[in-house]
This record gives C-alpha cells, sequence and structure tokens, in this order.
C-alpha cells in the first residue's frame, strides 16, 4: 500500500486547505507521501491526483522535474556530496572517490544492505564551509575523508539516528495554524475588494 | 576583531553595522524569547501604528536592493502592480542555490522571526494578503526553524488573524521544494507554487508584479531583502541610507569561499567595501590560502563573468561593477588561487547549469549540454583546438554579440559591459556559458596547453591528370 495512511490524509486535506488551488499543494504532499514509504510510487500518485484534483500523469509530470523526488527505493541514509565550484575547489572529488571507495560503490549506487546512497549533489549553499555533504539533507561541513569515515561507521552502528532520521523525513516540525487564529485561503476569483488596512489609516 | 559564532557555521562578526545578523552571536537567536528580548516584532509595530503606504513610501526612499540577484529596488517593485487587482500575494524566495551564496539560509536558520516580521510589514505596505514562504527542499534544518517559528508567531498572535489586535490580517504558509536550481527564478518558483513543473514564464509581456500567482499580481522577494525591513522600521530611512552609498545603501551579506584564509558569510557595507577589502582585508578574508597568489575569483555567484587581481579595487557598487564586465548577483564570491586547474574550475559551473537547465529553451538545453561536454573533452586531454572554437560559436547561440567580460591589462583586453543579450528566457542558459567564457577569455593559453592540434588532411577538388576519375577522350 502506498496510499497516504490515514493520519497523513488528515494532514494532506489540511495542507491542501491552505492554498487558494488544491494543487499548489502537490509538492508537500509528494514529500509527505515520500516520508510515508521512502519513495513516490505509481498507486501514491494516483492518490495524491485524487487530493488535488489532478489526473495521476499531472502529478508524475511535477514530481519528475525535482531531483529530490525519488521512483525507487533508495538507502536508508542517502548522502549527497556537493561537488559544484566552491567544494570542488577545496576537495569536493577527491572526497568523493574516498566515498565510493569506503562504501564499495559508484556515485548513484546503493550499498547491497539498502543502508547508503551514495550521490552527486550540486551547490547545498553552505560554500564557505566547503567540502560539504548532506545526509538526508541535513549538513555536514568541512569534511575530511576521516570525518567521512567516521560518519559512515557511526550511521551504519545507528549511533546517529537522533540526528539523522530515515530517508523521506524531511522537516522534523510542520506548520500547524490554528483555526482560531488562520485567516484561510480563497480562490482569486472569490476576492474582489482591496484588504481592509488600505484604508489609508494606521492599523493600530 | 572578527569573530565567528560557532552556532552560526561560516558567519563571521566584526565591528561593522549588523542590520540583518544582529542576533548572530546568541546561541538561541531563532527563538521567539530572544527575538522579543531583541527589538523583535517592533517593527512591525511600528508599521501598523502609520497607514500602509507611508511604508511603502519609506521602502522606496531607503532604496532597499533585492538581495536575490537582478539587486531591483523593493519598493518600486511593489510599485509595480496594477490598480485595484485584488488579490496580491507575497512570494518569498528562499530557494537560495546560485553556486557560492550561502546567505538566505543563515537567515531562515539563525533568525526566522526577522524573516517573518520582514514579511509581514512588506504585506501590511503592498497590500498583499497571503505570504508563501518558499524554502528549498534540502534545507531541512531551515524548514524546521521556519516552521516552529511560525507556530510560535501565530500562537502568540503575530501572524493570522487581526495581528495585534489590529485590522491587519494575513497567513503565513511556510512552502518547501524539492530541488532544482531554475526555481530560483521568480516565474519557475511561481510555476513550482503552483504545484507545476518549475520552469521560468516568457515574460516580457507580464512580470509577476502584474500577472503572477493564479495569474493575480504577485511580488517576489528574496529572503535577506525582506529580513532588512524590521530594522528599517525600528531605526527609520535616515538610519538606514547613512551606512553605505546613496544608490546602495544599507549592508549586504556576502559569502566568500574558495582558497581564502577565512572563508565565510560577512555582512558588509553596501557600496564602499571592495573585493580588495574582502579578500585581503585583515578583518575579513585575510588573504590567499597559503599566502599564494591570486589567480581570478567570481564576483557574484557562478552566474557571473570572473574578475582577475585588475578588478580588485571595485566596490560593491552595481553601477561600477556593471560597466566592468560583471555582475554582484547574490553576494557570492569565490576565490581562485594560483594552484587552481581554471578549464577544471569552469567545467564545475558549466555542469552545474547544464545539469540544471529545464529544458524549456533549446539553446539552454541543448546548448548548454554541448558546453559541458567539450569542456569535459577538453578537461580530459581529449579536445583538439577546434575545440575551444567550438565552445565560443555555441555559447554565441546562447548569447549573441559580445559577452561580457572584464579587461585585462596583461592580455590588453578592455572590458566589455554587462548584461548580455539573450536567446532564453532566463538566465540558467547564459549562466552555462559565463565560465566558459570567462576562462577561454582570461586563461586561454592553460587551454591551449592540453588540446591536440587537429591534424589537416589535404584535399583538393580540382582534378589532376594523373588522378583525374573523369572519363576523357
Amino acid at each position: 500500500m502506498s496510499r497516504l495512511n490515514d493520519a497523513n490524509i488528515k494532514l494532506a486535506r489540511e495542507i491542501i486547505a491552505r492554498y487558494p488551488r488544491p494543487k499548489s499543494a502537490l509538492i508537500p504532499l509528494l514529500h509527505l507521501s515520500q516520508e510515508q514509504n521512502g519513495y513516490i510510487t505509481r498507486e501514491a500518485m494516483q492518490h495524491l491526483g485524487e487530493l488535488v484534483g489532478v489526473t495521476s500523469a499531472e502529478v508524475y509530470g511535477t514530481a519528475s522535474f525535482y531531483e529530490m523526488f525519488k521512483f525507487e527505493p533508495v538507502g536508508k541514509y542517502l548522502i549527497n556530496i556537493c561537488g559544484t565550484m566552491s567544494c570542488a575547489l577545496m576537495g569536493a572529488h577527491e572526497l568523493m572517490h574516498h566515498a565510493e571507495k569506503k562504501l564499495g560503490i559508484k556515485a548513484g549506487g546503493t550499498t547491497t544492505d539498502g543502508v547508503f546512497t551514495l550521490a552527486h549533489a550540486e551547490c547545498q549553499a553552505a560554500c564557505t564551509e566547503a567540502p560539504t555533504l548532506q545526509v538526508n539533507y541535513r549538513y555536514r561541513l568541512r569534511v575530511t575523508p576521516d570525518d567521512l569515515d567516521r560518519l559512515i561507521d557511526n550511521l551504519r552502528d545507528g549511533k546517529l539516528n537522533e540526528e539523522f532520521p530515515p530517508h523521506g523525513v524531511l522537516s522534523k516540525v510542520r506548520q500547524s495554524i490554528d483555526a482560531s487564529r488562520a485567516v484561510g485561503a480563497k480562490a482569486p476569483e472569490d476576492v474582489n475588494e482591496s484588504p481592509v488596512w488600505l484604508d489609508g489609516k494606521a492599523a493600530l | 576583531m572578527s569573530k565567528t559564532y560557532v552556532h552560526a557555521p561560516g558567519f563571521v562578526a566584526g565591528d561593522r553595522p549588523k542590520i540583518v545578523t544582529s542576533r548572530f552571536e546568541f546561541a538561541d537567536s531563532f527563538t521567539l524569547e530572544r527575538y522579543l528580548a531583541t527589538d523583535g516584532y517592533k517593527g512591525l509595530r511600528a508599521a501598523l501604528s502609520r497607514p500602509a503606504n507611508e511604508i511603502h513610501e519609506d521602502v522606496k526612499s531607503a532604496t532597499v536592493l533585492g538581495r536575490g540577484g537582478a539587486g531591483f529596488p523593493a519598493g518600486t517593485k511593489w510599485g509595480l502592480t496594477p490598480q485595484q487587482v485584488w488579490p496580491r500575494y507575497l512570494v518569498v524566495n528562499g530557494d537560495e542555490s546560485e553556486p557560492g551564496t550561502y546567505k538566505d539560509r543563515l537567515l531562515m536558520e539563525r533568525d526566522p522571526h526577522q524573516l517573518i516580521e520582514g514579511c509581514l510589514i512588506a504585506c501590511y505596505a503592498a497590500g498583499l494578503s497571503q505570504c508563501f514562504l518558499y524554502i528549498r527542499g534540502e534545507m531541512a534544518l531551515a524548514q524546521e526553524r521556519v516552521a516552529t517559528a511560525l507556530n510560535e508567531a501565530y500562537a502568540a498572535g503575530y501572524v493570522g488573524k487581526n495581528i495585534l489586535g489590529s485590522k491587519f490580517s494575513v497567513d503565513i504558509i511556510l512552502h518547501w521544494g524539492a530541488g532544482a536550481y531554475v526555481v530560483g527564478e521568480e516565474t519557475a518558483l511561481i510555476e513550482s507554487l503552483e504545484g507545476n513543473r518549475g520552469m521560468p514564464r516568457l515574460k516580457p509581456p507580464f512580470f509577476p508584479a502584474a500577472n503572477g500567482l493564479y495569474g493575480q499580481p504577485t511580488i517576489v522577494n528574496n529572503v535577506e531583502t525582506l529580513a532588512n525591513l524590521p530594522w528599517l522600521l525600528n531605526h527609520g530611512v535616515a538610519a538606514y541610507t547613512a551606512i553605505g552609498t546613496k544608490t546602495s545603501p544599507g549592508t549586504r551579506m556576502v559569502a566568500v569561499s574558495g582558497h581564502v584564509k577565512r572563508p565565510g558569510v560577512y555582512e558588509i557595507i553596501n557600496g564602499t567595501t571592495t573585493f580588495r577589502d574582502l579578500i585581503f582585508g585583515e578583518e575579513f578574508c585575510g588573504g590567499i590560502r597559503n599566502s599564494n597568489a591570486l589567480k581570478a575569483f567570481v564576483p557574484g555567484g557562478g552566474s557571473a563573468p570572473w574578475f582577475t587581481p585588475d578588478q580588485l579595487d571595485l566596490p560593491f557598487e552595481a553601477s561600477q561593477v556593471g560597466p566592468a564586465g560583471s555582475m554582484l548577483g547574490s553576494g557570492a564570491v569565490m576565490v581562485m588561487d594560483e594552484t587552481t586547474d581554471i578549464p577544471a574550475a569552469a567545467l564545475t559551473l558549466t555542469h552545474f547549469y547544464a545539469h540544471e537547465s529545464c529544458g524549456k529553451c533549446t539553446p539552454c538545453r541543448e546548448g548548454g549540454t554541448w558546453l559541458e561536454r567539450i569542456l569535459r573533452r577538453v578537461v580530459d586531454g581529449e579536445g583538439t583546438d577546434a575545440d575551444l572554437q567550438q565552445l565560443l560559436e555555441v555559447g554565441a547561440m546562447i548569447c549573441p554579440g559580445a559577452f561580457p567580460h572584464a579587461a585585462n591589462e596583461k592580455l590588453g583586453l578592455t572590458a566589455v559591459p554587462f548584461p548580455y543579450k539573450m536567446t532564453t528566457i532566463c538566465f540558467v542558459g547564459p549562466s552555462a556559458f559565463a565560465p566558459v567564457h570567462s576562462a577561454l577569455t582570461l586563461f586561454r593559453s592553460e587551454f591551449e596547453a592540453r588540446v591536440k592540434k587537429r591534424v589537416t588532411i589535404p584535399v583538393t577538388a580540382v582534378a589532376t591528370e594523373t588522378a583525374s576519375v573523369g572519363v576523357s577522350a
């Protein structure tokens, strides 16, 4: 089963309601689905299409554009090593070779035990701390080959479970808006008046 | 003396005015408690106690320049929305992914309330009725910090219905992407926010301010731009414009990476700080690693044409950097020392842009990939001298005419000013060519040293008596 479970359906409906148009929720919902299943399945895309009112082909059209959505299982830990200029200047390519040797796989591959997937990544916005990598989109900065060895060993031994949730989990905190505080989203065609605070007077 | 804060990785503080990084010294800078203890939400209160149009005027007269790349004044941008068309939206661009750029992530992780307050001020001033805060997908911590801050701010009455008990109400919706550089382009960001593939829209005729999210007037502002607003409202326009220059007031965050002694993110005074200050100054990067010589630097993110030591004395001022042949972009300086393999360095950037092309415009989709493949061949020592010409010809398909480059005394080059002409909708295509063009123009000998001379086989089409295949009588 890779449709969203009941708890996630409830969450999905909350997210959808925040947008003036349901399709806007698609990327957050794809993340939710990936969090539940580890990757995006055909059935999941069918279900998300039903939830936001588009075809599964449209869901796939959107999902396939974005690097983070995986359509087949990846390791529990996705290690993305940045290889763009600042990191390359500081030894990122050598770090990648080291990682390939340490894990016994090539970039793009997954270890046979399904624990690690190693991948090339593009600029991770930590350029001053090069070379950098992310494990499930959480940073490690100024990484030396020794750091990398230790990181991999510790991940394998389960010592970093707290810091690195399994692949698919992104933010551990969700936005939640209390109904009493929410303004609420309206379809654009239902709004014709200027905001009340634009009356030329101070709001307070 | 400059100081680094362990809890704000990469950030280096100095004795300079701090507009957006003032709370970075606190380990708990991201909490509501700390924010309120350090003037938090005072700017919002100041804004709400005056009519909205006055706040808009303040932002205009302070000339708060966009910090995302184009450097367009935010107040002017807000004023481009058509009259009497509602609703209008604010989309916050937190999809920071330009190579070399590291500032918005720090602002989101270290001071999310400042960003939220900036969003609220913008919505109030420009009459924007819903705000979408789009954070790059790969930034899990930033998403967590902003989500937590939003939850706190909603509960405390700073966001949502009747903010601070006033008639001003606005929702801020946290939205996040899923990994696509091009989504940093504002129309692609809007497409992505509508749940589509993140491909830029054709413009002109319609810019987002006129026709954006759901076809409605939409303001897209960068995280750092909005983070300036609380301080501006707290201290006033005069205090803001007293820092920096008339055309580039205030401060800006700049990330200096690569071969410097102290790579880091610095909040610098806009307009007056020069690249020499930044790269060699003791309060900044302190020079090149191992005291090597500086070979070249990228002044404004991976898309910017390169500078050499000849341009070190230029200040962070768009009106001077543009004519000198490059741009300030998103505040990202990447420094290469004398040991750098220039063709290989250019390849990392060209690979980036070829990989990140969304595929909408042919010159970028095909041309970017061509550039990457040819350049890789050259770097691997498999190229010929014809490949170097080919690189420039492919580039000319993306950017016809003279491509901007810096002056260089040794090479006898005069500057070609920014910007370029382009055959693509957005800047991803030209960006793939920028590093190739800069590297080839400024360091051609390094390319020539590793290409093979093409063997020319003499061919003649003129029939001679001995080689004739014709039938003669």
